[in-house]
């Protein structure tokens, strides 16, 4: 259900159940609504027995990568001869993604919940939650939810510490939320050595979206088979999945729905379609950094994680951005590309470098100063930023840019041509 | 236990290297150097420059080979299409906010943007003239340190260096995206006594030293193998010298003494080596007055002199000499009642953290060793008394004599103290900067330093100047050059025997025995 809109029926509600009620926030009304039973049962087994639960029920990392969760989980070093350590991934800051702060404002016991049952599976004693420095109003229900879970000694041994952003989106980043949390420069570090070998603090660590691990304790309470029925399309891609849908539709929002649900009935059942007498253009399914899909594509596309792919995108984060045919493409492109190179940690000499160009370069474009040879060197700059670097923000950057130019070329050579009016001041 | 080895091909050419090896460690081993700029072999790896990525057969993607370990039968092409055009990528976005003021940056020669451009770079821009460059003024980061940033291209090897090597974390990476530069902590300077290896590290002129401010293009440099004097610690430098002036003193890797690194003290203790006011010609006292003559005739007036002496002789040498002057100069006593001393300046100990066992020394003198080797005492005081007694006297580049010899005097050095007016015989000799010679760290360690301009007028080698009185006086042949005459040294001192300038190269090592302190 996606807060504040009615759950439609074709949704499939599970974490976003409680959406909307503030009684599910309150420790009392998320054990009255069944809460922390999931956590009693998993404390009750071996911790291997639920990474392989997890494994069985196909939940993959809703974080962008998809990464199955259980495989992740069963990386962390059998013996503890070191301290485990789990972060959590509450870091959203990917442009059109808003599901992990709806989690954390309406079922913070939920994230808490899932959790404690994975530093059980992966023996971890210390869990961080990494909170987007601007998620203010999340932050504060948190912490209250953790103060009260912990006073009612829910945790035992686990320490669950909430750590809070100061504004870089280069934090989501699994390896630089990990430096942030060091006290250093929020830098992507080079892998190997992988988390589960070497993360924070240079112990095993794990690190886990917040809406994967709000999954968790449903896969405890109703099993692994049972979640992995949840799958319209691809069997390996199990569940339900928040999409937070913005843009040009009459009801954005987030929806939660099986995976492999339609794109197109998404876009026009549950969020009511297009404005009154506009088309659909354009999509963005993942997340700003996956690339662009046009109408076609966007109406054929089934939303799983091979779904997206089969169609020339990635599911990434589950950010559905909607545009119209009023849409400027070259100015949305540049818009993201703008965005990028702010967000740059300045590490990579392609990233820094290539994200500023690349936004120079459309700047120039909507100036109505572009020239003929630009487009092909977007292209080959995407190309020089694509697969280089240590982290994916500079593929991110090329991402939107190339399926742009691939798609809506003609938007571009109008610019070029002056067929029409500059929209930016050189 | 035996090293395991892992075998793999570069370019073709198949290497065996030990496990853990990096594959642009191991690509030197095949003679190829992968293009680089955050790698340093002296600083943790960051990963960051990627102008390293090369191609490894069965990898999906290319691969930074600074932080990539080579595995058993690994295949990896440097040359690539794919590996060079990325290069050639991170060479274009490299130069996009670079200055391109070559013509009057001080790296410019020496520049490794300007290098590996040049090796496979684009031959023009595709970066719009109507696009600025980034701008930030330059700053002043430390007592002998300027940073332009316009020109960084931040590999960040000055930030790793003060943060893992000096361990004084003053420098940082600033801002994001394009607009980053290296910032200094605002309450403090770059004034750690190491910190001028900032300027060595930088790949391009983005960190300079003041010292060293527009005084030379490096292709006018000369460089030559040499070992500061500085302090005990023996670290091996390059002397660089323009027109027989040197202008410049840097580190030479030697992963025993210093690894790649020098200190200030050590880098700017240099001045004195061009110093002007040289003696250029053997003097000789006649009739109360020094007047200049030739070698002949100021070295039979030695001869003569020690021919006759009476049995006290005190020598009065300088810890900056070379062993081989020390034994020479020794060997004219042989019979005779002598006494040897020196005396070493001391200062502060300033270690590199992030190094075992490098530091600058309290001891301000390169070859205290060698001259205790020698034979030469530390009782100085002593050995000061006794010459006011002695039948001769001779003092080796000491220019602070303060003795007055009530017998002969005889002054070898390189310059003329007012003191230095009593002596009887005064020989021009050539500083560190003009001869081939040796030292003895304090280590135990024997280390060559190379001629890196010529001495002076007449001014020769000590060495040369004691084995020609040597051979005067009847003992043997005198010798031809430095390495003739650390045979004779090592024939002669039991720590050194078996060593040779051909065994020691220019790396050194150790003295089969420790030295007594």
């Amino acid at each position: 259900m996606g807060f504040p809109h009615k759950p439609h029926p074709r949704e499939t509600v599970l974490l976003s159940r409680y959406f909307g009620e503030a009684d599910a926030r309150s420790y009392k009304g998320w054990v009255k609504r069944g809460g922390y039973a999931a956590l009693e049962q998993a404390r009750a087994m071996e911790p291997a027995r639920v990474v392989d639960i997890v494994k069985d029920s196909g939940l993959r990392g809703r974080g962008g990568a998809g990464f199955p969760t259980g495989l992740k989980w069963s990386f962390m070093p059998k013996e503890r001869k070191k301290p485990h350590y789990l972060c959590v991934n509450a870091d959203e800051s990917e442009p059109g993604t808003f599901k992990d702060r709806e989690i954390m404002r309406w079922t913070p016991h939920a994230l808490l919940e899932g959790t404690a049952i994975a530093a059980h599976a992966i023996q971890a004693e210390v869990a961080y939650i990494y909170i987007r420095g601007e998620f203010t109003e999340p932050l504060a229900i948190m912490d209250k939810a953790l103060t009260d879970a912990r006073s009612a000694g829910v945790f035992g041994n686990l320490k669950i510490h909430l750590h809070r952003g100061a504004g870089a989106y280069i934090c989501g980043e699994e390896t630089a939320l990990m430096s942030s949390i060091e006290g250093k420069r929020g830098n992507p570090r080079i892998k190997p050595p992988f988390p589960a070998a070497a993360g924070v603090f240079g112990m095993p660590t794990t690190i886990n979206n917040v809406e994967t691990l709000a999954a968790v304790p449903h896969i405890l309470t109703k099993g692994a088979a049972w979640y992995k029925g949840l799958s319209l399309s691809s069997p390996k891609s199990t569940g339900t999945k928040l999409f937070s849908v913005c843009g040009h539709v009459q009801q954005a929002g987030n929806y939660e729905v099986t995976l492999g649900f339609p794109l197109k009935d998404l876009v026009y059942e549950l969020c009511g379609g297009m404005r009154p007498g506009r088309t659909l253009k354009a999509c963005i399914p993942g997340g700003s950094s996956v690339p662009i899909l046009d109408r076609a594509e966007t109406e054929s596309c089934l939303l799983d994680y091979e779904g997206v792919v089969e169609r020339g995108s990635m599911l990434g984060s589950g950010g559905v951005i909607v545009f119209d045919d009023s849409t400027d493409m070259v100015y949305q492109i540049m818009r993201l590309a703008r965005f990028y190179a702010h967000e740059s940690c300045a590490q990579c000499t392609q990233c820094r470098e290539g994200t500023a160009w690349t936004t120079k370069i459309l700047e120039r474009i909507l100036a109505g100063q572009g020239k003929t040879a630009d487009l092909d060197l977007l292209l080959d700059l995407s190309e020089n930023m694509t697969g280089k670097t240590i982290c994916v923000l500079s593929d991110s950057c090329a991402a939107p840019v190339v399926s742009g130019i691939k798609k809506f070329r003609s938007e571009f050579e109008d610019y070029i041509a002056g067929r029409r009016k500059p929209v930016m001041v050189a | 236990m035996p090293e395991e080895l892992v075998n793999l091909t570069i370019d073709g050419v198949p290497v065996s290297v030990s496990k853990g090896t990096l594959v642009i460690e191991a690509a030197k081993q095949a003679g190829v150097l992968v293009p680089h700029y955050c790698y340093h072999p002296g600083l943790p790896v960051a990963g960051v420059c990627r102008m390293c990525l090369v191609e490894i057969e069965k990898q999906p993607k290319l691969a930074i080979s600074c932080a990539t370990q080579v595995a058993e039968g690994m295949v990896v092409k440097t040359q690539s299409a794919a590996a060079k055009s990325a290069r050639t990528g991170v060479l274009e976005f490299l130069l996009i906010n670079h200055p391109l003021d070559c013509p009057i940056c001080d790296q410019a020669g020496e520049c490794e943007l300007q290098d590996f451009t040049f090796q496979e770079g684009r031959a023009g821009t595709r970066y719009s003239p109507d696009y600025p460059k980034r701008f930030n003024p330059v700053e002043d980061f430390g007592p002998d340190v300027l940073y332009v940033p316009n020109r960084c291209i931040l590999c960040t090897r000055c930030v790793r260096f003060m943060e893992d090597v000096a361990q004084e974390p003053v420098l940082n990476v600033s801002e994001r995206g394009d607009r980053a530069y290296i910032g200094v902590h605002p309450e403090t300077r770059l004034d750690h006594p190491w910190a001028g290896n900032v300027v060595d590290l930088c790949p391009v002129g983005s960190l300079l030293s003041k010292d060293f401010l527009h005084k030379a293009r490096a292709w006018e440099l000369d460089k030559t193998a040499s070992v500061c004097t500085g302090c005990s610690q023996g670290c091996n430098v390059t002397l660089d010298t323009r027109e027989n002036v040197v202008v410049r003193v840097r580190p030479r890797p030697n992963l025993e003494v210093n690894r790649y690194f020098i200190c200030d003290h050590g880098r700017m203790n240099y001045r004195w080596m061009n110093r002007g006011d040289r003696i250029e010609a053997p003097l000789v006292k006649r009739g109360g007055e020094l007047h200049a003559t030739d070698w002949q005739d100021a070295l039979e007036r030695v001869t003569t002199t020690l021919r006759g002496a009476g049995p006290r002789v005190v020598a009065l040498v300088s810890p900056r000499a070379s062993t081989e002057a020390l034994f020479f100069a020794r060997e004219l006593f042989r019979g005779l009642d002598w006494t040897g001393a020196f005396q070493v300046v001391m200062g502060e100990e300033a270690p590199l953290a992030g190094v075992p066992d490098l530091a600058l020394r309290a001891e301000r003198a390169p070859n205290g060793r060698g001259a205790e080797l020698l034979g030469y005492g530390r009782e100085y005081a002593a050995a000061l008394a006794a010459a006011e007694s002695a039948a001769v006297v001779l003092v080796l580049d000491e220019p602070d004599i303060p003795v007055r010899a009530a017998g002969t005097l005889i002054y070898a050095g390189t310059v003329l103290p007012e003191r230095a007016r009593d002596a009887d015989v005064v020989l021009p000799i050539a500083n560190v900067a003009e001869e081939d010679g040796s030292f003895v760290n304090r280590d135990g360690r024997v280390q060559r330093y190379a001629q890196a301009k010529p001495a002076p007028g007449m001014a020769r080698p000590a060495w040369w100047v004691f084995s020609e009185l040597g051979a005067a006086l009847g003992h043997g042949e005198p010798v031809g050059s430095a390495a003739e005459a650390f045979e004779g040294v090592a024939q002669a001192i039991d720590a050194l025997r078996g060593l040779s300038y051909e065994q020691l190269g220019f790396v050194g090592k150790s003295a089969a025995v420790p030295v007594a302190a």
